[in-house]
Parts: structure tokens; C-alpha cells; sequence
């Protein structure tokens, strides 16, 4: 019966092939549309680490007070002095501190040009805090951020470009001048949004390449390569021990919580400390600290572009549209057999009946609506470049979820919008037709 | 034209009519919207830059190791001076940052050494005295720096030169009298003397953070000799522009090779670097105009097949009518009036709704007040659309013959 009724459907569509097609090509731009910018969003606003994102939180201490910081907010990131009193205080399961680095890397063939390697300066939890797989060695130890060993780990990627992908651990490469002892090959790793560093704004940029110890990187003078932001109150040193000890903000800081007593725990350390800096005389205001998970930070810090948002809300603005149009036009299709559907209900067919003979030519609409709406949704993605950049646009891509995604929308829009159609041809008074007829 | 009967005759298709009316009415708040949207973007994007764009281009050359401020200012130097010695090339400078770059060193500007609030935001461009000739400025009060007043610093020295130029949009902020040059300002470091304007410099970066002070900048006559490299700009001779930028990458390297150029992106013309600030409004008025354009097409085709359809059902009515003495002139007139009453409720519930979507982007994504010309507008278009659709359904029902009324089914 079923394989009956998507025959008459797909006879049904044959016989007004301008209505079909008006409907067809209607579902297809909806669909398309939605899914194109669906597509960018997932990508760019997913849970970059949702096995541990409630767990990974951003404490941050105001040093500015309320003549300096906006709205309120304290600064995004901490200072040095900041930085290290949280580290030495212990007061979480797991704490790093990060920032960018630069390095110049010198390839041992002197024929080759040096480049740049992009990474962070961090200390050894950054690899277990952040899930970041090896795929060679490991992360440097406590002891050895403790003794500001020049040691390193590169990523997948660079490691393929130096040693052709072998096991590097062991060997030595030199950054700028500076001899490091490899320890970590990590595997191809990239969460996006880079949610541990959105005070630099990297949050779509390529991978980081290299990893070394922040106490190392300070021991050396390695200046950050990304944010360095000051206020305007002038306590920012003028060289490198002054710009270390005043009050700008460079570093970013992680900690890990486990549960709501030990966030408790924290958030109370935090209050302490700066009223310790207040008894102390380096802050005159009451504390105003703040302690964010990876998700309410990177609400916070607005990480997803405002564009994909405006593009999801005027999609699915057009996708309602798009339904709309197809209401009516099933409406016109679905009236005109009046005198048909008269028929066969005095010749015995139940109101169901009638039900399941249009939804399943609805159904049919939506499938082809979905097919037009894949090879649309295709090459939306291609002109993506365009609109967003690259970066972004090279998260986005057809898989098979998506294709999946878009056929389902497609076909369960359809049927929906077919419902109120279906219903007034099932109303259809038999007696009423045939006497009319 | 009798309106009455019409609204009567609507009454009995009262599914298809809120429909049509519907889907004009959201038409109408997304185009409106759309509409907008495109026109505060393309104006964001032709904002001037205050240079010579055409013949410019940017190297941004990274030192390898870790050589001392000193040395890196010398090295700088004989760069420029390589430079300037290549054919084709008018002039060179260096700086920390350009604009349209992203990003660069933004800071406070004070009128008071106790102040506690800035005056005004403002972008800090070093600078050396090429800078203002290599970009093309327009000097409109005061001085260029001499070379004698060129000093060079690291990223972490106060910041306290002597002397600054300023960009007229600051000094109409900071001293709306018109009087800037010979006045003293005071940057974090101190205080300093305004020596010259220039007519026009935009910022570094045209995100919405940096419009509040999008024309106010500060040049500062200094050299930034960071570890981490800077920017050298090049002023072409006009059409030598590609010669030059693949002549300067080689030149630096048989120079010095201890250095880094990204291949990707080290060297990059004027044109690539406007074009790559302004991707994503580019990108987006791209995408609006597209749904705006497929989005009115598919309103017009569910209008067309609606009326259709109401034709269809309405033969033996439209042959009564013939057979009673309207012209093909009255049917035609009769659902083009049709369609023009159900547009007009269409478009009055698509105002109201493009007013409420606006108020929620300008509270959701801090966007502009919708303006009423693009209400105007975006009525307009609907409407003519709405006439366009029904035109040839109507023109086919006006051909019904009066015969039509006879027949039975």
C-alpha cells in the first residue's frame, strides 16, 4: 500500500510538472540556505573539548579597578604577578599558564631558509588538562618546568616537516639561537575554537607547532608573539624586568575544577588573594574576580562570529518562507483533485486513506526538494570562501551527517508543511463533489 | 473597480490568501533587513584609507635569533636603505603596523597629566620622517618630522617622544578650536608636542572595538625595533608595483638571510591587504544580496501559483462574468486589484515584523536602527513583485471565453 500510494504520488507530480517543480525548487533554496550556514555555525560555535569543557575554567583577577576596567570586567587575561601567585598557590587539581611564542626555527641544512613556528609557552598540565594526544613521547614533567629546562614538544605537523615524521624524541632542534631537547611529538591536534587562547585572538588560526616551558621562555626574555594589553593607568614598566613586575595583562590562565565544591573552594581563593593585594596596598577596590568554564568563556568572550549568527537567523528566516510557499502550493495541488478525492472516498477509501496518499506525495516532494537542496547545499559550500574567512570557511564541510541532515530537514519540512493541505483535501465532502460534478 | 465583491470572494479562499499574505508580509522583514545589512557593510568597506593605495605594498620581515634593540634598529636601516636603492621604488619607511591590518598598538590620549579617563582613544603609528611621503599623506598643518628627531625604541620604553603628528580627526577631538599644532598632549609616557596634522589616517583595525577612534591616530617619530620584526612599506613608481614586490623579497635575503619573509603572506600589495580586511563584509553582502534575490523569486513563484490555481477553479465563474459583459480589461483589473488588497495586508504585517527582527539584531549584534527608507523600499519592491507575479495568471484568466460559463465541469 505504501509503495502504491508513492506511486501516485510520483504520477500525481507528473501531471503538473510547474507547481512541482515551483515547489520542488522552493524546498531546495530553503533547505540549501538553512543548511550552508547551519554548517558554518556547527563549526565555529561547537564544544571545542566537551568531554572536560565544564570541568576547565578562566580565573581572572580585576588589577585594574573600577576607574580602569570596562563595564566592570576585569581584564581578559592576568598579569605576571597574578599569573605566578596562582601557580605557586596550588589551589586547583591542575592550573597552566600560557602565551604566545614565536620561534624562529633554523633548519640543521643550511640550504634551507628558517621559519617561523607559532606556539605557546605553557607548563606540563596544559597536556593532560586539554586532552592534547602524542603521538611520540609525552609532556615535559613538573620538575622540569621547575628547573626551566630547555625542552620541547612539536606537533605532528612540524615534526613531518623537520624528521619526515620518524620518532624525533630525543633529538635536539634549535629556535632562534636557543638549543631545546625534543620530548612530545603530539599528534595532529586542533580544537576549534582554540578556546585556551581567545585573548589573542587566534581562535581559528592554524595549529600551533611548537610547546615549550613558560619558565624557560621568561628565564630567556622570549616576548609574547601575541596581546599585551595595559589600561590606562601607566604602571608598565619600561624594560623587561619593570614590564614583568607591573600591570599588564598578557597571560592566559587555566585551571582544572572537578566538582561544584571544589569551584566553591576556588572562587573563595580568589576573593582571598585580592584582598590580599588589597591589604598589601597594590589594589584599593573590593575583590572582583571571575571564574568561567570553556563554554560561559567563550560566550563571554563572543568567540563565535557575530556573522554566522545573523547569516543562521535570516536561513532559517527563509527556510519558514521557503515552508510557507510550499503550504500554499500543496494547498493549490492538493484542492485541485477535489473531484478526485470525492470519488474515491464515496468509493469506499477512509479519510486515513486519503492522509497517507498525500503525505506520502508530500514526502516525495521533500525528497526531491532534498535532492535539488543537496547539489545547492554543495555549492554553497564552495562559495563559502567567499563569505567567510578562509579559516572559518574551511571548517565547514559536506559530510556524511550533513547530508543526512539536509535530506531529513528537507523531507520532514515537507510533510509538515503538508499537513494543513492534507487535512482540508481529506475534509473533502464526497456527496457534495459528485453532486457538483 | 468594486472592492467589496473581491474581499467577498476572498473570504471563501481564506487558506490561500493568508498564505500569500504571509509569506509577503516575512519577505518583506527579510529584505528589508537584508537590504540594510548590505548597504551598512558596502559603506563600511569604501571608507578611505587616507593613502596611496595603488602604488603601495607591505613586507613584514621577522628577525631569526635574539638580536639586542640596538642592533636590530641598525639592521633595519640598512633594509630601508636596500630598499630604496632597488629601481622602481619612490620611497620606504617602516613601521609597527598599517592600516587595514588588524591590529597593531592602540592607546589613550590625555589633555591633563592627571586625568584619570583618556580623552580619546588613538592608533600609535611609529614612524620614521619617509613615512608621511611614502604613504602618501597629506600634510594640512605644521610640520614632517625632521630626520635628526628619528629615535628608535623597544616595544617596552615608555612612551614619551618629544614630538607627534596627528591625523586631523584627533586633533578636532582633542582641540575642537582647530589649534593642535604647538599644543601639548599626553600619551602614557608623558607629555608631547603636536608638531603637524595630516588630513587623513585610518586605524589599524575596521572591527566594530576600534570604530570609536577609526580616523584618530598618532605618529610617532620613532623606530620600533622589536626582536619580533616589523613592517616595511613600499611606494612604488606607478605600474613597477609587481616588478618591485618580487624584486624586494630577494634583495633583503642577498642582504641579510638571517631573517624571516612568510611566503604565504610576507609580501602583500595594498589591493590584497584591503581585500583581505574586508572578506567578511564583503562576504556578507554577497550572501544577502543572493538570499534577497532567490527569496523575492520564490515569493513571486508562490504567487504565480497560487493565482493559478485560483484561475483554474475560477473558470466557470470568470465565463459567467464574461457572458454578463465584462471586458478582458475588467477580469484582468479584477485579480491584479486582487492581489494588490492581499499585498497591502502583506506588507503592513511585514513592516511591523521587519521593525520587531531589526530592534532584535540591534539588541542581539549591536547592528544600526533600520532605516525608513528601506522600509519604503523593501514596500515597493513587494508590491511590484506582487503585480508582476499575478500578471500572467491574470492575463490567462482574462482569455477565459464567455462560452466557459455553458460548460458543465
Amino acid at each position: 500500500m505504501f509503495v502504491h500510494n508513492l506511486r501516485l504520488g510520483a504520477t500525481s507530480l507528473r501531471r503538473n510538472v510547474l507547481l512541482t517543480a515551483l515547489m520542488i525548487m522552493s524546498i531546495g533554496f530553503g533547505v540549501a540556505a538553512s543548511m550552508v550556514t547551519f554548517a558554518v555555525f556547527r563549526a565555529v560555535s561547537g564544544d571545542p573539548i566537551p568531554q572536560k569543557s565544564s570541568r576547565l575554567f578562566v580565573p581572572l583577577v580585576d588589577n585594574r579597578g573600577p576607574q580602569y576596567n570596562r563595564r566592570g570586567e576585569p581584564p581578559s587575561a592576568l598579569t605576571y604577578t597574578d599569573a605566578m601567585a596562582l601557580m605557586h598557590a596550588h589551589k586547583a587539581t591542575h592550573q597552566t599558564m600560557l602565551f604566545p611564542v614565536g620561534l624562529s626555527v633554523m633548519p640543521e641544512d643550511a640550504h634551507r631558509m628558517p621559519f617561523k613556528a607559532a606556539g605557546y609557552a605553557t607548563y606540563a598540565d596544559f597536556f593532560s588538562m586539554f586532552d592534547v594526544p602524542f603521538q611520540y613521547g609525552s609532556g615535559w614533567s613538573n620538575e622540569q618546568d621547575e628547573g626551566r629546562e630547555p625542552v620541547i614538544v612539536i606537533s605532528r605537523e612540524l615534526n613531518q616537516k623537520l624528521f619526515g615524521g620518524e620518532n624525533s624524541v630525543g633529538r635536539r632542534m634549535t629556535l632562534d639561537d636557543r638549543q631545546y631537547r625534543i620530548v612530545g611529538v603530539t599528534d595532529h591536534w586542533d580544537p576549534k575554537p582554540r578556546f585556551y587562547d581567545i585573548f589573542d585572538g587566534r581562535i581559528f588560526a592554524d595549529p600551533a607547532q611548537v610547546y615549550i616551558p613558560f619558565t624557560y621562555a621568561i628565564a630567556q626574555r622570549i616576548d609574547t608573539y601575541g596581546n599585551n594589553n595595559c589600561g590606562s593607568d601607566g604602571k608598565r614598566g619600561d624594560s623587561w624586568d619593570s614590564w614583568l613586575q607591573g600591570e599588564c595583562v598578557w597571560i592566559s590562565p587555566w585551571v582544572e575544577l572537578d566538582d561544584a565544591a571544589q569551584v566553591q573552594a576556588y572562587r573563595q581563593f580568589l576573593d582571598g588573594y585580592a584582598r590580599e593585594q588589597r591589604a598589601a596596598g597594590r589594589f584599593n577596590w573590593a575583590p572582583n574576580n571571575r571564574l568561567r568554564d570553556v563554554r560561559e568563556w567563550l560566550d563571554f568572550q563572543h568567540a563565535v562570529p557575530p556573522e554566522s549568527r545573523i547569516s543562521l537567523s535570516l536561513a532559517l528566516g527563509f527556510l519558514v518562507i521557503c515552508l510557507v510557499n510550499t503550504i500554499g502550493l500543496l494547498l493549490a495541488k492538493f484542492m485541485r483533485r477535489a473531484p478526485e478525492i470525492g470519488v474515491r472516498r464515496a468509493l469506499g477509501a477512509s479519510r486515513a486513506d486519503i492522509y497517507r496518499q498525500f503525505l506520502a506525495e508530500a514526502a516525495m516532494v521533500g525528497l526531491a526538494g532534498g535532492a535539488l537542496g543537496l547539489v545547492l547545499t554543495a555549492v554553497g559550500m564552495l562559495g563559502l570562501g567567499m563569505v567567510f574567512e578562509p579559516q572559518i570557511a574551511r571548517l565547514a564541510h559536506l559530510d556524511a551527517s550533513l547530508v543526512l541532515l539536509t535530506l531529513l530537514l528537507a523531507i520532514s519540512a515537507t510533510v509538515l508543511a503538508a499537513f494543513y493541505p492534507t487535512w482540508r483535501a481529506a475534509q473533502v465532502q464526497p456527496a457534495w463533489q459528485l453532486k457538483s460534478n | 473597480m468594486q472592492i467589496k465583491p473581491i474581499l467577498s470572494a476572498l473570504r471563501r479562499h481564506k487558506a490561500g490568501t493568508f498564505l500569500i499574505a504571509l509569506q509577503i508580509a516575512l519577505t518583506l522583514a527579510i529584505v528589508c533587513n537584508a537590504l540594510f545589512i548590505i548597504h551598512q557593510r558596502v559603506a563600511h568597506l569604501s571608507e578611505p584609507t587616507g593613502i596611496d593605495e595603488p602604488n603601495l605594498f607591505v613586507i613584514q620581515n621577522e628577525w631569526v635569533g635574539t638580536p639586542g634593540t640596538d642592533r636590530v634598529d641598525a639592521m633595519i636601516r640598512e633594509d630601508l636603505q636596500v630598499l630604496r636603492q632597488l629601481p622602481g621604488v619612490q620611497d620606504v619607511t617602516t613601521s609597527n603596523s598599517y592600516p587595514l591590518r588588524g591590529g597593531g598598538w592602540d592607546d589613550g590620549i590625555k589633555l591633563k597629566p592627571d586625568q584619570l579617563q583618556d580623552t580619546s582613544g588613538a592608533t600609535i603609528y611609529f614612524a620614521d620622517e619617509h613615512f608621511i611621503d611614502t604613504l602618501g599623506l597629506k600634510l594640512i598643518a605644521g610640520r614632517n618630522f625632521r630626520a635628526d628627531e628619528i629615535g628608535h625604541m623597544d616595544m617596552r620604553y615608555k612612551l614619551a617622544p618629544p614630538t607627534v603628528v596627528v591625523t586631523k580627526a584627533l586633533a578636532d577631538k582633542l582641540f575642537p578650536a582647530g589649534d593642535a599644532v604647538g599644543k601639548t598632549i599626553y600619551l602614557i609616557g608623558g607629555p608631547t608636542t603636536i608638531v603637524g596634522e595630516v588630513e587623513l589616517l585610518q586605524a589599524q583595525s575596521v572591527e566594530r572595538w576600534a570604530s570609536d577612534f577609526a580616523y584618530r591616530s598618532v605618529i610617532i617619530p620613532e623606530r620600533l625595533s622589536m626582536t619580533l620584526g616589523s613592517f616595511y612599506i613600499v611606494r612604488t613608481r606607478p605600474g613597477q608595483q609587481e616588478a618591485v614586490m618580487r624584486a624586494a623579497g630577494k634583495a633583503l635575503f642577498a642582504h641579510n638571510p638571517r631573517r624571516v619573509i612568510n611566503d604565504e603572506d610576507g609580501v602583500l600589495s595594498f589591493h590584497d591587504v584591503r581585500s583581505r580586511a574586508y572578506e567578511s563584509d564583503r562576504g556578507i553582502a554577497i550572501l544577502m544580496g543572493v538570499i534577497s534575490v532567490v527569496l523575492l523569486a520564490v515569493t513571486a513563484a508562490g504567487i504565480v501559483g497560487l493565482t493559478s490555481f485560483w484561475v483554474g477553479q475560477r473558470r466557470r465563474q470568470i465565463g459567467v462574468r464574461r457572458a454578463l459583459g465584462a471586458t478582458r480589461r475588467d477580469i484582468l483589473k479584477y485579480f491584479m486589484t486582487e492581489n494588490l488588497l492581499i499585498s497591502c495586508a502583506g506588507v503592513l504585517a511585514g513592516t511591523v515584523l521587519a521593525i520587531a527582527m531589526n530592534l532584535w539584531m540591534v539588541t542581539r549584534f549591536e547592528m544600526h536602527r533600520l532605516s525608513l527608507a528601506y522600509l519604503i523600499g523593501g514596500v515597493v519592491i513587494l508590491l511590484l513583485l506582487g503585480q508582476g507575479a499575478v500578471f500572467a495568471p491574470a492575463l490567462r484568466a482574462s482569455r477565459v471565453p464567455p462560452v466557459e460559463a455553458t460548460r458543465s465541469v
